[in-house]
């Protein structure tokens, strides 16, 4: 057979071929229990050089201090670069997963998710909206009690500020910043209101309805009083239609009235209102946004109204409850001889 | 308000109609038509107004927003509450401008004194003493002329309220305007004032004149007469047996004989009436629950 020979050669050639292919294709094997992750010291042999970098020369160091003295220090690399659990060739690629701070964080992350910042990012796309680690750090990361974290009460609006620079310069301006620099516990920054993690958009009726709760943590007889007017009754039912304490006060600049700049101050309390009421003058300022019938000493005249309703409405009721409950009972026992007179 | 109490007078008078095989008791106008539109067009503007408005009085309750949705939110809510208003003002204003053209225009009598007339007489605080002995089982029902005294201050309760409610509420309603002649505290007052005449308004209404007028035992479940105008000779001898005797006595009582209201308008009276006394009671309900919780 002519073919004889050619026929096993080429047998020979294309099965060894296919074992050279099937040899280049094949991938490693999954790591085996002894391949072992990279422990930290591998990862900072080459990270720990101030001068380690990407190909595009952003920087990859890490320095070893900050990331011993960081809230994490307990934790493995590989347990937040998970992709790199497996790591057998070095130098790894440039692009790696991002870090999965939800894995631990779930709360926190899925609250994030949901929140503006969140959205922007999954949603819309948007990369310049912060992640975990823009406000948090990474390897420098410290818990909020820290005073040097970012998260710190005390930092938090520079955190915030260095995207929202519009607003940190008109928060630095009001008396909230200046309670907070001077290290009150109690003075409202950014998260007080706009929370952490799920922050919405400022413009939902819900987002604005809930800040009057928050401004009644410090100032409760303040939203106490608030809620006895047309304003605070409406906004308490749920509409924002009318004027919550933002509305007035100011938001992000709040002043004592006693400053001239303040909304509420007696220069531009016309103004203020009269960005509703148009129309408004010096006469229509001369209502009281927090009275109190109560309090004599804040709503005299309310006091003296409020006790005359009292003895009126007490009175009425009082004389005609009597009026009514005799009259039912002497018509109860009256029954049988008036029953068939009407 | 048995069948038989009914039919009992009217065997009496059958002679007076033989064409009718049952014919029923007399009837006497009590209330005029332009009355019984006055009280409809009151009845059904205080019911949106204390539907319209408990929502802002008792914004804390859980079942505030709720009612307010039902007129489409607070804007929708106050809308319903100013057209009211305005409606219940405008019928109050017409009443007493009508007063005083049926006294100085057209020259009626007894309109601001006498028995006829809604000002409280000397004869009312007997009538109450009479009453209060009567309540104690120690005395006869005093004999009551053509308004009680409880009518009457139902009746100056309306006019009082809606000028005080009303006053309150144009200053509410247009503020900007009323800081023309008024300094912004008035605002507080105003408010103040609003909230609580209401709270004596719907609670004198739906409680006490609920049961004065209708749900005490002699009337239970409502007094047609408002809605029919008339009421029966026997119920009128009985009730209000001052304005009977007066009435016979002058011979005026047979020039106030009406046909009986028909069998279909009382059924729609009815109807009216349980309307407004459910609607009414419901919110005393909400009220209770918002007060106690």
């Amino acid at each position: 057979m002519r073919m004889g020979p050619g026929l096993w050669l080429g047998g020979f050639l294309l099965l060894g071929m296919s074992a050279g292919l099937e040899a280049g294709q094949a991938k490693p094997e999954p790591a085996p229990a002894d391949v072992k992750p990279p422990a930290n010291e591998d990862c900072l042999a080459c990270h720990e050089d101030t001068s380690s970098a990407r190909a595009d020369g952003t920087s990859v160091a890490v320095n070893p201090k900050v990331f011993a003295a960081s809230l994490h220090a307990p934790l493995a690399c590989v347990d937040c670069h998970k992709d790199l659990e497996k790591l057998e060739e070095y130098p790894h690629p440039d692009k790696l997963a991002t870090a999965e701070c939800a894995s631990c964080h779930d709360g926190e992350g899925s609250k994030y998710h949901d929140s503006i910042h969140g959205k922007a990012r999954t949603n819309a796309g948007l990369n310049v909206a912060p992640a975990c680690g823009d406000c948090h750090g990474s390897h420098d990361i410290q818990p909020p009690k820290d005073p040097t974290s970012r998260v710190a009460r005390a930092n938090v609006p520079a955190t915030c500020g260095s995207c929202h620079e519009g607003i940190i310069h008109k928060y630095d301006a009001g008396i909230h910043a200046v309670a907070l620099k001077a290290g009150n516990p109690k003075a409202p920054m950014c998260i007080d209101c706009h929370t952490a993690h799920d922050i919405q958009r400022a413009d939902t009726d819900a987002w604005r309805l809930s800040v009057t709760a928050e401004c009644g943590t410090c100032h409760d007889d303040v939203v106490d009083s608030f809620r006895r007017t047309f304003h605070g009754k409406v906004t308490e039912l749920g509409f924002t239609r009318v004027a919550a304490c933002a509305d007035c006060h100011g938001a992000h600049d709040i002043l004592p009235a006693s400053n001239p700049g303040s909304m509420i101050s007696k220069g531009r309390l016309v103004e203020t209102c009269a960005r509703c009421h148009a129309g408004a003058n010096e006469q229509f300022v001369k209502y009281d946004p927090h009275p109190n019938p109560r309090n004599y000493a804040r709503s005299p005249l309310l006091w003296w109204i409020n006790q005359f309703y009292t003895v009126l409405i007490a009175g009425c009721f009082g004389f005609f409850g009597l009026h009514s409950l005799l009259w039912f009972r002497r018509s109860r026992r009256n029954g049988a001889a008036q029953g068939g007179q009407s | 308000m048995t069948p038989a109490a009914v039919e009992a007078p009217v065997r009496e008078e059958a002679r007076e109609t033989p064409e009718m095989k049952r014919p029923p008791a007399r009837h006497i106008q009590r209330f005029d038509a332009a009355t019984r539109r006055l009280h409809v067009v009151i009845m059904v503007t205080f019911l949106l107004l204390a539907a319209t408005g408990l929502p802002i009085l008792f914004s804390e309750a859980p079942w505030g927003r709720a009612l307010a949705m039902l007129f489409g939110g607070f804007q929708g809510a106050g809308f319903v509450h100013r057209v009211a208003g305005a409606t219940l003002l405008g019928a109050v204003a017409w009443h007493v401008a009508n007063v005083f053209w049926r006294a100085f225009v057209r020259g009626e009598k007894g309109l601001f004194w006498g028995p006829t007339s809604m000002v409280p007489q000397a004869k009312d605080f007997v009538d109450f003493w009479q009453q209060m002995k009567w309540f104690f089982n120690l005395g006869p029902a005093p004999k009551f002329e053509q308004f009680t005294y409880w009518e009457k201050f139902d009746y100056w309760a309306v006019l009082w309220g809606t000028a005080i409610m009303g006053a309150a509420g144009l200053i509410l309603w247009f503020p900007v305007a009323a800081a023309a002649i008024l300094p912004g505290w008035m605002f507080n007052v105003a408010l103040f004032v609003h909230g609580a005449e209401a709270a004596l308004a719907i609670g004198f209404i739906f409680v006490v004149h609920f049961f004065n007028g209708h749900l005490r035992p002699e009337k239970f479940p409502m007094d047609l007469v408002i809605f029919t105008g008339s009421l029966s000779e026997d119920e009128l001898r009985h009730e209000r047996a001052a304005q009977y005797e007066r009435l016979t006595r002058t011979g005026e009582l047979d020039g106030m004989v009406v046909q009986p209201p028909a069998e279909d308008a009382r059924r729609r009276s009815l109807m009216y009436g349980a309307a407004g006394l459910t609607i009414g009671l419901g919110l005393v309900v909400l009220i209770l629950y918002a007060v106690v919780r």
